[in-house]
């Protein structure tokens, strides 16, 4: 069984955690065009490789983010939603 | 051992291969390239050659003939979907399907089984019941049948409703079948090469080659290759060879397991569903049950199985057909399944002039494979998108014209 680790709630059972996809950026929807806002609905990047994505706890409803590798199936590491901003926010500053 | 093996063995010169005619070298050009050597790349190319007369054709791939999805479906065939769009595409691959055998010259054991999707719920009653209205209305056998017609029909299955999740009813399509999934991909490769197509496996492609908009070759491991039109048939990879060619697909791979038992006499003709216990199964010819369930959890590049997958599978299996119990797994695997948001296909033209696409094909794109050949081939030869094809446009997400195949996807949800 392959265990997967909250960042609130600490490693539990695979089967606990819903997959949410992968981490992309919102367009601003009032200024968007239709074909930037249909490309951010529908489109993904799908990469073979290391991914940032968002997981569900669902007994606890915490989202959060994780960076997994989509070859080889190994989670490189799972941190809280504000810490996933907070960090992309400082090395885009 | 025969002394005339022995001697053949030992022998420096062997006849060519009876069944393809290999081509070793890369030319420097072709008409049309094809990205992938499973079944929709073989059958594109053959209905090229066979319908179009365009032969100068080379179809190539990463890995050998048919070793993708094309070797790792459950190779169910059946035409019961639920949008007016989906149904005329999958009624005419059936119809070609029927044909087949004959056309290619190689036995498909096209075995027609009677399809049946349970229901459990009323929710998946009145599913069925939409089918069942949709498909009569364009010309395909489907109806809703109850449990003592189902205990009829199938008197194997446990439809008492001393279980978890009892039967109330199921959507009962005759012309459901199975066929044998390398024989379909060995037949279309055979007569494409017979007509002169080229099939160069382990070749695989690193780049697409595109000026000003337009496809104009690929880089191969065997260096560059110039092509007036090229298609990609890459299934799980689709995302990735896309974005070769500069574009993103509304698709997210994700693994789908599937396992066989070990083979036992004839128990079981019919092909039974269910979406809701997420299971599916069928008898093979050579006995072994073939069963399958919903796709993984999450997003994966990898073939790996999984003990939660047989667990989760033979969990609602048993149920359904408690003398399982008596047999074991004799091998598992797993596809990598390219899903769309409305479970249907993506096929015909795309932003890059000169570059097809067949993608999305999900859970669903063994049944698929001779339509899809057909209306591609069309697609290639005229450069216009055939009518039969129009709703699967890449285009459709971008105005919101979804084809919202969930309904009757078996058990991919």
């Amino acid at each position: 069984m392959k265990i997967l680790t909250c960042p609130i709630n600490g490693p539990r059972n695979i089967s606990e955690f819903v997959w949410g996809g992968e981490v992309k950026a919102m367009p601003d929807p009032a200024t968007s065009t239709d074909d930037a806002w249909t490309a951010y609905l529908f489109l993904e990047a799908n990469v073979a490789g290391e991914i940032d994505e968002w997981w569900l706890h669902a007994p606890t409803n915490t989202w959060f983010i994780a960076r997994r590798n989509t070859v080889t199936d190994t989670v490189i590491e799972t941190m809280t939603v504000d810490a996933y901003f907070a960090r992309r926010a400082g090395s885009e500053a | 051992m025969p002394f005339a093996l022995l001697k053949y063995a030992l022998a420096k010169e062997h006849p060519n291969d009876p069944h393809f005619r290999w081509t070793p070298e890369l030319k420097p050009s072709y008409d049309v390239v094809i990205i992938g050597a499973g079944g929709h790349g073989l059958a594109i190319a053959y209905y090229l050659a066979a319908r179009h007369g365009i032969t100068n054709v080379a179809v190539l791939d990463k890995g050998w003939l048919a070793g993708g999805n094309t070797a790792r479906n459950t190779t169910i065939i059946r035409a019961n979907y639920l949008t007016p769009d989906g149904v005329r595409f999958y009624k005419e691959s059936v119809d070609l399907w029927r044909g087949l055998s004959t056309e290619l010259d190689i036995n498909m054991m096209y075995s027609e089984r009677g399809h049946f999707t349970l229901a459990h719920t009323d929710a998946a009653l009145r599913t069925a019941r939409w089918r069942a209205e949709v498909n009569k209305h364009l010309g395909v056998d489907s109806e809703v049948i109850g449990p003592d017609e189902i205990k009829r029909l199938c008197p194997t299955m446990n439809v008492s409703d001393d279980v978890r999740y009892p039967i109330l009813g199921a959507l009962y399509h005759p012309p459901g079948a199975i066929a044998r999934h390398d024989a379909v991909a060995w037949g279309y490769a055979r007569e494409a090469m017979k007509r002169g197509v080229e099939v160069h496996t382990q070749t695989p492609v690193s780049k697409v080659i595109v000026e000003n908009g337009r496809a104009i070759g690929v880089e191969t491991s065997k260096g560059p290759i110039y092509a007036g039109k090229i298609v990609q048939a890459v299934a799980g990879a689709s995302s990735e060879v896309a974005r070769m060619a500069g574009f993103l697909l509304p698709i997210r791979t994700i693994p789908l397991q599937a396992c066989v038992s070990e083979p036992v006499k004839p128990i079981l003709d019919q092909i039974i569903v269910s979406g809701s216990l997420h299971v599916y199964i069928s008898q093979s010819a050579r006995g072994e049950m073939v069963m399958g369930s919903a796709t993984d959890p999450y997003g994966l590049y990898s073939t790996r199985s999984t003990l939660d997958f047989k667990e989760g599978l033979m969990a609602h299996m048993l149920e359904l057909f408690p003398f399982m119990g008596e047999l074991r797994v004799l091998r598992q695997w797993a596809g990598m399944a390219d899903m769309t948001p409305d479970f249907s296909p993506v096929m015909g033209l795309t932003p890059v002039e000169n570059y097809y696409i067949d993608a999305g094909w999900g859970t669903w794109g063994f049944k698929a494979t001779p339509v899809c050949g057909l209306r591609m081939a069309e697609c290639v030869a005229t450069g216009r998108q055939p009518e039969l094809l129009q709703p699967f446009a890449l285009d459709r997400f971008r105005t919101f014209d979804l084809v919202g195949e969930k309904g009757a996807a078996s058990v991919g949800h």
